[in-house]
């Protein structure tokens, strides 16, 4: 993340420098603050909202319940996860909303999956092979309606919108099936993580301390 | 369709309803374990604000430069020699990078070209098909604090490209 970070940042200010565009580059700046305020706020609202709701559904005891009933189908895409956790369940929210279309549910219950991956994750600070299967699953962006779209084009007088449906979901559909067998090959052929398991227990006691 | 509509209006009441039911019958109390999740989402949500604020402004940064329009430029005449639309190359790169762009964009489009025009179908399709991966990725590894990535963003670019011509392949079997 360094070095795209670094790299996009000079590339853009280098472009805008050859199209003499570099006024609009830095009004850009203030710009995405401005935009990151707008969402932030929108998300902690909509986080705050369905991780109580969630917190309701695990004090309950419904997601152990509803966990159990995912488990086989999950653990089928998810090889490394522990057996009985509870995060079959969140995963299987987390695609049932994306599936229909409630991208601001989606997003805590994912939120919560990939918060109880890295408990017992072997190195904090990069993504083990579940937590990629997560991101490649939520970033294909599976969903049965493409509501906003269709929204979209109803509002500027598209007689009939639903004609996209069909098309839509059969493109998401390949997309969402190649990013998951694209994320089994890598977890095959890529590096595999380093196991940090121990110094981190030192820095543990360091916060401790601190 | 309209059975499906009914459906994805009824499922969120009905999944609230449901969880708060089953709650009061296990004797559960549901308004304390509200509260203490809504605070573990707070706080987790103030916490990604760091790793938001850095990819929208870099994002807001590319999209000003003009390096679009000199991709465009460069590009052209491979879109022109496959016969796919030339308008179309904002929309499969913004796809990835920003959500509210790219309903702009697609919004620009039907302005431009009407309702019935093939590249209209082909960036409703190809906008209707996409999730944001740079958004997704910084929300969910911000949430975490995770900064080697590994082949997460591979994954993700890599089902952003095959969804590009899958699009592409699907709106001409469907609308030519």
């Amino acid at each position: 993340m360094n070095y795209i970070f670094i790299f996009l940042v000079l590339l853009s200010i280098f472009f805008g420098f050859i199209n003499n565009s570099i006024n609009e580059v830095v009004d850009s700046i203030w710009q995405g603050c401005k935009k990151t305020l707008d969402i932030s706020i929108y998300l902690i609202g909509i986080m705050g909202f369905w991780m109580g709701i969630l917190n309701i559904a695990h004090k309950s005891g419904l997601m152990k319940f509803f966990s159990k009933l995912v488990t086989p189908f999950i653990n089928k895409i998810f090889d490394e996860l522990p057996q009985n956790s509870k995060i079959q369940g969140d995963i299987a929210l987390n695609f049932s909303a994306n599936f229909f279309g409630l991208a601001n549910a989606a997003t805590p219950f994912g939120i919560s999956a990939i918060k109880k991956m890295q408990e017992i994750n072997i190195d904090k600070n990069s993504a083990s092979n579940s937590m990629c299967m997560l991101l490649a699953m939520n970033t294909a962006g599976f969903q049965l309606i493409p509501s906003t779209i269709i929204a979209i084009l109803a509002a500027k007088g598209f007689k009939n919108p639903e004609v996209i449906i069909l098309p839509t979901l059969i493109v998401t559909c390949i997309a969402f099936l190649s990013s998951i067998l694209f994320a089994k090959l890598m977890q095959k052929i890529f590096k595999p993580q380093e196991n940090k398991k121990i110094s981190q227990k030192v820095e543990v006691i360091d916060y401790g301390i601190s | 369709m309209e059975l499906v509509n009914k459906i994805s209006i009824l499922i969120l009441p009905l999944l609230i309803s449901f969880i708060f039911v089953y709650a009061l019958i296990k004797k559960t109390n549901v308004y304390d374990a509200f509260i203490d999740g809504a605070q573990d989402g707070i706080k987790c949500a103030c916490s990604i604000i760091p790793y938001l604020l850095a990819i929208i402004v870099v994002i807001s940064m590319v999209q000003s430069c003009g390096l679009f329009d000199f991709i465009e430029r460069k590009f052209k005449f491979i879109f022109e020699f496959l016969k796919i639309p030339v308008d179309i190359i904002p929309v499969m790169i913004i796809r990835s990078l920003s959500g509210s762009a790219l309903l702009g964009l697609v919004s620009d489009i039907v302005d431009k070209y009407g309702n019935d025009a093939y590249v209209t179908k082909l960036a409703a399709i190809m906008a209707g098909s996409s999730e944001t991966t740079f958004y997704v990725i910084s929300v969910y590894f911000g949430a975490i604090g995770i900064k080697k990535l590994r082949y997460a963003l591979f994954c993700g670019l890599f089902g952003d490209m095959i969804g590009i011509i899958a699009a592409i392949f699907v709106c001409k079997v469907f609308f030519s």
